[in-house]
């Protein structure tokens, strides 16, 4: 009992949700006094919090008329995340619909192809027969056709945030392929520092829709593949180009700033280059890096709405787009989900690193 | 064991010297020179900032000589080397490995031809004979302050290293643990017998655990003032020690010198000997080499 509880907090812990705490602990019957007073301030209050934010944003939004209809209000987006939810289920219904038409057409066509096969037995005349046989064949034909059909209705909103997440991810790994060996160059040499330098500080503050057009044009230029669509591509090169600042500068500072006592350790052992970077410089750098890889990817998911929204990558930021092309009161409402979805995700994406980041962490030894 | 060489290890008038801001010279080890023999264990003792870690880490290799030479069994030293094993001050662990990783990493570059088993072997007895065997596999943090440096003293062991280079090893521990340590190391050198040089600044340290003790005059421009011989038996106990008629004698030594060290840096009249105890035998300066006390205070 005193060890799940011991676990409990500990998950908490690494999981950077020690607002829960108290919680934990008022159910395990410790000190409750002290646990409601902390659950009041820091559970509590940041709900309370909430609710006027939503108060005010209900109030401010039921004032403002717009082309599009009144401002929406909390209720209305409420409603409108449930429309989003119904579209998923019905999106369902209708995919295994529509897979089940195909595949009865299939059979349809697969029963006309055995009638045809069977047919081009009986006639001596090998010109039907011939006739027979060739249509037996286009009915197969169709038949395969029936069941490799793909559903294409339009995108729901799972499928788009799934897409964003690839294409995402896609630019973050773009990005940390990029920036690590190129930091950790820079943190082992000043000479590679001061060559790199101006490069980073020129490209780091460029805007991500100035790198949209240089993206497209490159990846039509150069993209010959089909296994993933230039749209996707394209939007993970400007994630990378935009993400991969932070991971860079933070490991460059982290492999520079290498405890001194810890190279004497390297130097009297004479360690190999390679077994210095592995045993001594990248796990002490390991915590910095991957505080860069935090900045990183939230500044890769801030970046990646306005990508797709230019290129049309079908994620959540072309969402945002086609519904301010839909005009519609319900649209605006829908807009307003979609902020929701992005932040949510955007703080899961962050609380994930957070997590990774503390299990690669190590507390500084202890001074005797 | 072979012969002992006399000569192991020669420091030849080592010039340390850092540049001020205005671009001067400033010498903080000036023409420091002695001779340690193979197995022997020196102690270079001095007030702080007098240069005799400076001493050390160039010895070490870690710190560049600006002159003079370092000649360790009949080859100039140049750079850093597992030859020359140092143990810190602080443990200077790598935090993200265990003990066992940490003298692993040791092991593994000196016995680059032994098995998996046989270093895994060599790991877990070097950690056994600091008294580590129960805390193996535990990180650095999980380790008290001593166990931390009983761990360094195993990995600088573990690299059969010519000179074990102590560099106020026990500074940073409370003094039962560090009385402790001085036994665990003083019986670990009874085992392999290996040429020390220890920096310290603790008297009784000092007269515990070495055959020599170096004075240091103070910085800058330091250099080898006194050589004290101190001539009890090994393996020592320390209640021997302590109890022995010349402990007190030897002890006071130091204190004199290391007190006429202080009044010169504190610009009290200099040129006269530091006064002599009273206590002092005629026995003791039979151990004193080199200079006499008269010749340091006019450096």
């Amino acid at each position: 009992m005193k060890k799940l509880k011991h676990l409990l907090l500990k998950a908490l812990d690494v999981a950077a949700l020690s607002v829960f705490e108290p919680v934990v602990r008022l159910c395990y019957g410790e000190d409750p006094k002290a646990q409601l007073n902390k659950i009041g301030k820091f559970i509590v209050i940041p709900i309370l919090a909430f609710i006027a934010f939503l108060g005010i944003w209900h109030v401010a939004a039921s004032n403002i008329e717009t082309k599009f209809g009144s401002m929406p209000t909390p209720p209305v987006v409420w409603a409108q995340a449930k429309v989003m939810v119904n579209q998923v289920f019905e999106n369902m219904e209708a995919k295994q619909a529509f897979y089940v038409e195909q595949e009865q057409l299939a059979q349809g066509h697969e029963t006309k192809s055995a009638q045809f096969a069977a047919a081009a037995e009986l006639p001596k005349n090998t010109a039907q027969k011939e006739a027979f046989l060739a249509e037996a064949k286009a009915q197969g034909q169709l038949a395969e056709n029936a069941r490799n059909a793909s559903y294409a209705g339009t995108p729901t909103i799972v499928y788009r945030v799934v897409h964003s997440l690839k294409t995402v991810f896609l630019g973050f790994l773009i990005a940390t392929l990029i920036a690590l060996p190129i930091g950790i160059l820079c943190g082992l040499s000043p000479m590679f520092m001061a060559a790199a330098s101006p490069l980073i500080q020129i490209f780091k503050p460029v805007s991500p829709v100035a790198w949209v057009p240089i993206a497209m044009i490159l990846v039509g230029a150069l993209y010959t593949g089909t296994s993933m669509e230039p749209a996707m591509i394209s939007s993970a090169i400007v994630v990378a180009m935009c993400s991969l600042w932070p991971t860079l500068v933070n490991t460059a500072l982290g492999v520079a700033s290498i405890d001194k006592d810890h190279m004497n350790v390297a130097k009297v052992l004479r360690l190999g280059w390679w077994t210095r970077l592995f045993k001594i410089v990248i796990p002490s750098s390991l915590p910095l890096i991957f505080a860069g890889l935090r900045i990183s990817l939230g500044v890769g998911w801030m970046v990646l709405i306005a990508a797709e929204l230019l290129v049309q990558n079908p994620g959540l930021g072309q969402f945002v787009w086609d519904r301010f092309q839909d005009n519609s009161s319900a649209a605006f409402g829908q807009i307003f989900v979609a902020v929701f979805i992005i932040g949510i995700i955007g703080f899961l994406l962050d609380r994930s690193m957070i997590i990774m980041q503390r299990s690669v962490s190590f507390d500084a030894p202890v001074a005797a | 064991m072979s012969t002992l060489t006399k000569n192991y290890v020669e420091l030849d008038r080592l010039v340390k010297a850092y540049p001020n801001p205005r671009g001067e010279a400033v010498r903080v080890v000036d023409g420091f020179s002695t001779k340690i023999a193979q197995g022997e264990f020196v102690s270079v003792i001095g007030h702080s900032g007098c240069g005799k870690s400076t001493v050390l880490t160039m010895l070490a290799g870690l710190n560049e000589v600006t002159s003079g030479n370092i000649i360790l069994a009949g080859k100039e030293v140049d750079e850093a080397g597992p030859d020359r094993a140092v143990v810190f001050q602080s443990p200077c662990l790598l935090p993200w490995l265990t003990a066992f990783g940490n003298v692993m990493l040791g092991v593994r570059r000196c016995y680059p031809k032994a098995t998996r088993l046989e270093r895994k072997q060599l790991v877990e007895y070097y950690l056994s004979i600091v008294g580590l065997a129960d805390a193996m596999h535990k990180y650095p943090k999980e380790l008290s302050g001593g166990m931390q440096q009983r761990v360094g003293i195993a990995r600088a062991i573990a690299l059969r290293p010519k000179m074990l280079l102590l560099d106020e090893p026990f500074g940073k521990l409370d003094s039962l643990t560090r009385m402790d340590l001085q036994e665990t190391v003083l019986k670990l050198l009874d085992e392999h017998r290996i040429t020390t040089m220890m920096i310290t600044h603790d008297v009784d340290e000092a007269i515990f655990m070495s055959d020599r003790v170096i004075m240091m005059t103070n910085g800058p421009c330091a250099k080898v003032g006194q050589v004290l011989d101190v001539p009890f038996d090994r393996p020592r106990h320390r209640p021997d020690v302590l109890g022995h008629e010349m402990y007190y004698d030897l002890r006071g030594c130091l204190i004199d010198f290391l007190e006429g060290q202080d009044q010169r840096k504190h610009g009290k009249p200099t040129g006269a000997p530091p006064a002599k105890p009273a206590s002092r035998s005629k026995d003791v300066e039979q151990f004193l080499e080199l200079q006499t006390p008269a010749e340091v205070s006019t450096v």
